[in-house]
């Protein structure tokens, strides 16, 4: 039955929340006034809070109905049957939630109101910032409740309603037509590559990051247009810190579950949806540390203002390049385009022009200082860092604009065909490793400088210790490559420089660390942060510098055609159970895996007998984990994602005894083909990265050779296909997997042994009389690419007939490499988000506007692909 | 001079470089005519071609070839450019699983020797995000 209660609960709930985000804009907007704010008439304000109240509700109410969609696979709605399916998980009912563009607005806007509420809730001892703030946010919000507004006005339509009918969007699938009604029984997934559970945190991360950008934003708005050039500063810092703490670790979540569930063979790959929300994460650092220099030293205003209004509006045109359709060809994974591009150029257009507008009226009205700064203190150098973090994020700007170029040109009547560069990964480098290492300098001698006041002697005094150490470390690293650390001795000039410079910043922020550890450990966050963000450059220098493939093809079965040599081919053919050797390993591939619920691990294929409900088996054996049995024969089991087939990938050190075993995941998608996932062995000093990259084709039809006949008697030997089998005579059994046997029916299983190359495998093909017929259910030797099927018994002579199918053997193709210390940039993220932490709480206490810090600044580099 | 001045000339001069660096490092949009004018003038530069794959009148992609078991590194097929032009193209790494069902291939690469060299594959599937087709089972009411 349709149920288009929740829908028109959900999509009235909407139209509430635009229009109390009108409201409420309107009347903050009033509230702010100078002369209401002289009278100390709370009317407005108090309206205003009303409004957004009632907004708030309003969105809670539209997230509780789109998530019952969900939940309660309402399949009469579209965003339900396109995002969701019966047999998902809750946690992943949460993914599906924000998989849709509709959501993810959603979910921004939720970010929006409860920070709104708090900023209200705080604002209540000191209301001068609520009214001309929250006026920002409830403004925001008008444009992002527009986009999900789905409400159509002559030939405008404005939003997209994630409550949209099934019925409403097909208007042309035949199914309607016959029974307006009809409710599709299933949903059609969720992406199965964001059935990761960082992909139910990173969003929300992420997004929780987008919103907290307007926090500054808001206020530094508020303070152009109440005149409050500069007290502004001070309520926005912490909030800066916020917003870039939650953002850098956001996308380093999107790093990490593309490094785990993508198979580019790394975790950061210069897509124009990766560099959208890099971009603004460097101009607010950027902001950042203006902002902390001018709360020291007085200058540095009119910076502030710039880069806290840039990174807002930078993320506007993020959303703008990520979801209106203009990347087109140039990215692998942007929303669908809902035919949004106008309302998001509006919205990013809106705030361009409100915002830069309102600069530059105020821009004279900008209080600025005369004096020059010194080249010995730490704000000159903390400006510089600013400068070059806005370089950086210029470079990627620059780049990953030019579709938008093309589009731009083609908009005005001029065809061009400027392509993203075919080599990104090095075209980025070239740049960000180079900033990379300019910040590192930066931060070291930035900080030294600032806590250190003063001359150049005691600069040169407090410089030459962390400098000797960053020296030894350095060629004691360089040296350890030479004797094996790495694949290859470090001998890259600009790999050397860049290690240098992060092992410069880590000691000299080190060092800051402990002369505060007597004074006040608490200011030390910006030099933790900093320490973080050198630890991360020194991981991506190794992981992605000294990335190396293992799966060289060194079989000698080169193929060549057209080149002979000098391409990489960088995958391996693994048979079953043939062995190669790859490195250090001697690898070998068994054969196909699969999740079974209340079992630990994965279960063979083999043990597994499909029945007509794919997400069930019966099991064919004992289905055992370690000693512990789980299942016993017979027992139906339920598969947690028949999709998913893990191949069991074997290591075996050469020299030494150490195994272990990966299981690299293919999954089956009837939108997207065949999609690989990697396993990941984590070693101390590196990661071990597995993934296949082609497999037969699972849905095809095996090709089984002619049968061939063999009649036999008990104890008899016969070759099949290479291999030597006994037949070791029949035996009757009472139950056949997936059939059910009544009173009357007989089934007896042959009882066969073959000899394998590593080992011997029992087979048992099944011939029953069942209603009077004759039945066989085929055994499958998939090691051996052997099929018996018991065919007939006659009984007069005792004899046994078997027939047997050949077929190819089962291989995959395999690549592997190994990715030096990772682990140092996920741990150094960990260290930066800490330092960030502890510049929140220290500035959120602080009220007095001395010294501070918090520098952070990311670069991850670019892997090799 | 003051110092603020010169750094502003340093942030100039590095924005231009930055600038004029992406501008030479970005590649374009060609036909396999152009791509293969520019190996003949010894342009070894890559450039982003688009294209169709060649199909028989029944639909059947012709011009495709991967046998993992020969070479798993070695795959090739024919694209037809927006020109209508044919190029064999060969790209040495395993096939993209969801190949067959694109709609649009824009690869990257270069010519060697008359064949199309392409060292990324950019698949546009019809359906990668949105799905057109309900499947009818029963009606549910």
């Amino acid at each position: 039955m349709i149920n288009t209660l929740i829908g028109d609960i959900g999509h009235a709930s909407v139209i509430v929340a635009f229009v109390a985000a009108i409201v409420s804009s309107y009347a903050y907007f009033m509230a702010s006034r100078t002369k209401v704010e002289a009278s100390g008439d709370m009317s407005w304000r108090n309206l205003a809070r009303g409004a957004f109240y009632v907004h708030g509700a309003a969105v809670m109410m539209v997230i509780f109905s789109l998530f019952n969609i969900i939940y309660e696979h309402r399949y009469e709605y579209y965003y339900a049957w396109s995002h969701s399916s019966n047999h998902l998980p809750v946690y992943y009912m949460i993914s599906c939630f924000w998989e849709g563009q509709e959501g993810s607005f959603l979910l921004w806007i939720f970010w929006h109101v409860l920070l709104g509420f708090v900023l209200i809730k705080s604002g209540k001892k000191n209301n001068v910032w609520e009214a001309p703030v929250m006026a920002m946010f409830s403004f925001v919000q008008l444009f992002l409740t527009s986009m999900i507004l789905g409400v159509v006005i002559g030939d405008l339509k404005i939003g997209s309603s994630p409550f949209i009918l099934m019925r409403d969007f097909m208007t042309d699938a035949p199914v309607f037509a016959m029974d307006p009604n009809f409710v599709p029984q299933d949903g059609t997934g969720l992406n199965p590559l964001l059935q990761n559970y960082w992909m139910v945190i990173h969003p929300p991360t992420l997004f929780l990051g987008f919103a907290a950008t307007l926090v500054p934003f808001a206020f530094a708005m508020a303070g152009l247009w109440k005149g409050k050039f500069t007290e502004w500063v001070k309520p926005a810092l912490p909030w800066s810190h916020f917003a870039a703490v939650v953002l850098g670790v956001g996308i380093v979540m999107g790093a990490y579950w593309a490094y785990e569930t993508l198979n580019f063979g790394g975790y950061w790959n210069w897509d124009p949806v990766e560099n959208a929300v890099y971009i603004p994460w460097l101009v607010l650092v950027g902001a950042i540390h203006t902002m902390i220099a001018y709360r020291r030293g007085k200058s540095g205003l009119k910076a502030s203002f710039i880069l806290v209004i840039a990174s807002f509006i930078l993320i506007l045109y993020a959303t703008f390049l990520t979801r209106s359709g203009i990347l087109g060809n140039a990215s692998v994974h942007s929303f669908t385009d809902l035919g949004l591009s106008g309302q998001l150029f509006a919205y990013l257009a809106a705030f361009a022009v409100l915002a830069v507008g309102l600069l530059v009226y105020r821009w004279k009205s900008i209080p600025t200082t005369a004096k020059e700064l010194s080249t010995y203190s730490g704000e000159f150098w903390v400006f510089i860092g600013a400068i070059v973090l806005c370089l950086a994020a210029f470079q990627v700007l620059f780049t990953t604009s030019i579709p938008v170029y093309n589009s731009f040109m083609g908009f005005i009547g001029i065809e061009t065909n400027i392509a993203l560069p075919a080599d990104q990964i090095a075209h980025y480098t070239q740049f960000q490793l180079w900033g990379g290492v300019a910040i590192a300098v930066l931060t070291g001698v930035g900080q030294l400088l600032w806590w250190r006041k003063g001359d150049k002697g005691s600069f040169l005094d407090a410089i030459t210790l962390p400098g000797m150490l960053t020296l030894l470390f350095a060629s004691l690293i360089i040296v350890l490559s030479k004797l094996g650390m790495l694949h290859e001795t470090m001998d890259n000039p600009v790999y050397i420089i860049l290690l240098v410079a992060a092992l410069f910043a880590v000691f000299a922020n080190l060092s800051i660390i402990l002369s505060l550890l007597h004074k006040k450990v608490s200011l030390s966050g910006g030099a933790v942060a900093h320490i973080g963000i050198a630890l991360m450059l020194i991981g991506v220098l190794f992981s992605s510098g000294y990335s190396n493939i293992i799966s060289q093809n060194t079989s000698g079965m080169v193929y060549s055609r057209e080149f002979p040599d000098a391409i990489n081919r960088d995958n391996v053919l693994l048979w079953r159970n043939a062995p190669v050797e790859m490195d250090k390993y001697t690898v070998s591939y068994h054969g196909q895996f699969q999740e079974v619920e209340g079992v630990p691990g994965y279960v063979n294929r083999e043990l597994l007998f499909p029945t007509a409900d794919e997400y069930k088996a019966i099991a064919r054996g004992q289905i055992k984990s370690g000693d512990k049995v789980y299942f016993e024969t017979g027992d139906t089991l339920d598969l947690l994602s028949p999709e998913n087939t893990y191949y069991q990938v074997q290591y075996k050190e050469r020299e030494g005894d150490k195994t272990f075993t990966l299981y690299p995941r293919a999954q089956v998608n009837p939108n997207m083909g065949l999609l690989a996932s990697p396993d990941i062995k984590h070693f101390a000093n590196k990661d071990l990265y597995t993934h296949v990259s082609s497999v037969p084709d699972p849905n095809e039809e095996k090709e089984w050779g002619d049968l061939q006949e063999y009649e036999v008697a008990a104890g008899d030997t016969i070759i099949l296909n290479d291999y030597v089998a006994v037949f070791n005579g029949i035996e009757p059994v009472q139950q056949v997997p997936g059939v059910v046997l009544e009173p009357g029916d007989v089934a007896v299983q042959a009882d066969m042994k073959i000899f394998g190359e590593r080992k011997n495998y029992h087979a048992h093909p099944v011939l029953m009389i069942k209603d009077q017929l004759l039945g066989r259910v085929p055994e499958e030797v998939a090691d051996l690419g052997l099929r018996l099927t018991f065919l007939n018994i006659d009984t007069e002579n005792n004899k046994f007939k078997i027939g047997v199918n050949a077929t190819q053997k089962d291989y995959i193709i395999l690549k592997a490499m190994e990715k030096p210390f990772v682990n140092i940039l996920w741990i150094g993220t960990i260290v930066m988000a800490i330092g960030f932490v502890m510049a929140i709480v220290r500035r959120k206490d602080d009220g007095t506007p001395k010294n501070a810090t918090a520098k952070p600044t990311p670069k991850r580099k670019a892997q090799a692909a | 001079m003051k110092k603020s001045h010169i750094i502003g000339i340093l942030v100039i001069a590095v924005a231009i470089v930055i600038i004029m660096s992406s501008v030479g490092d970005a590649s374009t949009y060609v036909s396999f005519g152009e791509a293969i004018e520019r190996a003949e003038d010894g342009d070894m530069t890559k450039v982003h071609v688009v294209g169709r794959l060649k199909k028989d009148p029944q639909g059947h992609i012709v011009g495709m070839n991967y046998d993992p078991l020969v070479d798993p590194n070695y795959f090739t097929f024919t694209l037809v450019d927006t020109n209508r032009v044919e190029q064999q193209v060969v790209y040495y790494n395993p096939k993209p699983q969801d190949f067959e069902r694109s709609e649009q291939v824009v690869i990257t690469g270069n010519m060697q020797q008359n064949v199309f060299v392409a060292d990324k594959i950019l698949l546009k599937c019809p359906s990668k995000y949105v799905e057109k087709e309900i499947q009818q089972n029963t009606a549910s009411l």
